[in-house]
């Protein structure tokens, strides 16, 4: 999958399953501080992407991820992996 | 709340029985879970079809991963996504501390606890996409006060009743509710096999004098997941007769 195309999905993720304004969504966004996603919200994001990407992300993994960008390149390197 | 789609684990008689019955007088699509009894649970669906509800009957275990996985998807298939879950499956395995053996420990911790974090972390899928859902579990008296010979049974009351407050906390800002109801000595098959002195004896100590009914269990099961209790979450209540005061 392209880069572009896990961008595009991500954003889709964002404003459907958390509610988001997608004018807000950069890939610099910080969750917490920037899109004010509790913490509960992060892991519904999780499962939103293990869903939509059929990756597997550990929590270990999950707890390094602070902006979008960085969720962009973890389901990029476990698709490409 | 026409729309709403429940599962009651442990519905084929006794209290669950009751609040399967309860809630589908409330408009709720029921899936009625049973662990052996397919006959007594068929009854149970036939009840509540007679009188213009819709349920069904689910063959599950519990406390097993797989099978509770397998169970939300067949019945979402059937009624849509589950809103309301009452986690009311459990067993007791009596015997005093020091003669309790490790599979009577595990078993009635596997049955009574570890399916409600199983049920529960199934159904907080669907509920928090649709920032909707209550979820009542079932504790006891035992898990309130404790009770000589029912350690291990006590203990996964209690536990659940932590595990209430816990779950309600973390999901309370998607408008989902988590509360427990501890029913005291009740008038099932459960209480039947404790014997006429031991429950002459509970009788005794309850204000209200007489055991309860499944059905007075389940009308505060039914009032927990109606619109009128919106803002009750994280509470044990206790449906005791008066048992603790």
């Amino acid at each position: 999958m392209e880069r572009a195309e896990i961008e595009s999905k991500m954003s889709e993720l964002l404003v459907d399953e958390l509610g988001l304004d997608a004018d807000k969504i950069t890939m610099d966004s910080r969750f917490e501080e920037d899109l004010e996603v509790d913490s509960l919200g992060v892991v519904e994001l999780l499962m939103a992407l293990e869903d939509n990407f059929g990756v597997q992300i550990p929590d270990e993994e999950a707890e390094q991820l602070s902006t979008v960008g960085q969720a962009v390149d973890l389901v990029a390197a476990k698709l490409n992996a | 709340m026409t729309s709403d789609v429940a599962i009651v684990t442990g519905a084929s008689r006794g209290i669950g029985r009751a609040i399967a019955i309860e809630l589908a007088s409330r408009g709720i699509a029921v899936a009625v879970n049973y662990a052996a009894n397919a006959d007594k649970a068929g009854d149970v669906v036939a009840a509540i079809e007679a009188s213009g509800g819709r349920a069904l009957a689910i063959k599950a275990d519990v406390s097993d991963a797989a099978s509770v996985a397998e169970m939300f998807s067949v019945v979402g298939e059937a009624f849509g996504p589950v809103t309301v879950l009452v986690n009311n499956a459990g067993i007791t395995d009596d015997g005093l501390i020091l003669r309790m053996d490790e599979e009577q420990w595990d078993r009635v911790i596997q049955t009574n606890l570890t399916s409600v974090y199983l049920c529960t972390k199934q159904a907080l899928r669907s509920m928090i996409r649709a920032k909707r859902g209550r979820i009542v579990n079932i504790s006891s008296v035992s898990g309130v006060s404790g009770n000589a010979g029912q350690a291990n049974y006590a203990a996964s009351k209690a536990g659940i009743i932590g595990f209430t407050k816990s779950v309600a906390k973390e999901v309370g800002s998607r408008g989902i509710t988590v509360n427990a109801v501890a029913p005291g000595f009740i008038n099932t098959e459960m209480t039947d096999a404790l014997g006429d002195a031991v429950t002459e004896r509970a009788v005794g100590q309850i204000t209200l004098g007489r055991l309860g009914r499944p059905e007075e269990v389940a009308s505060v099961v039914g009032y927990l997941v109606s619109d009128g209790a919106s803002y009750i979450t994280g509470q044990a209540i206790v449906v005791d007769g008066g048992l603790a005061l």
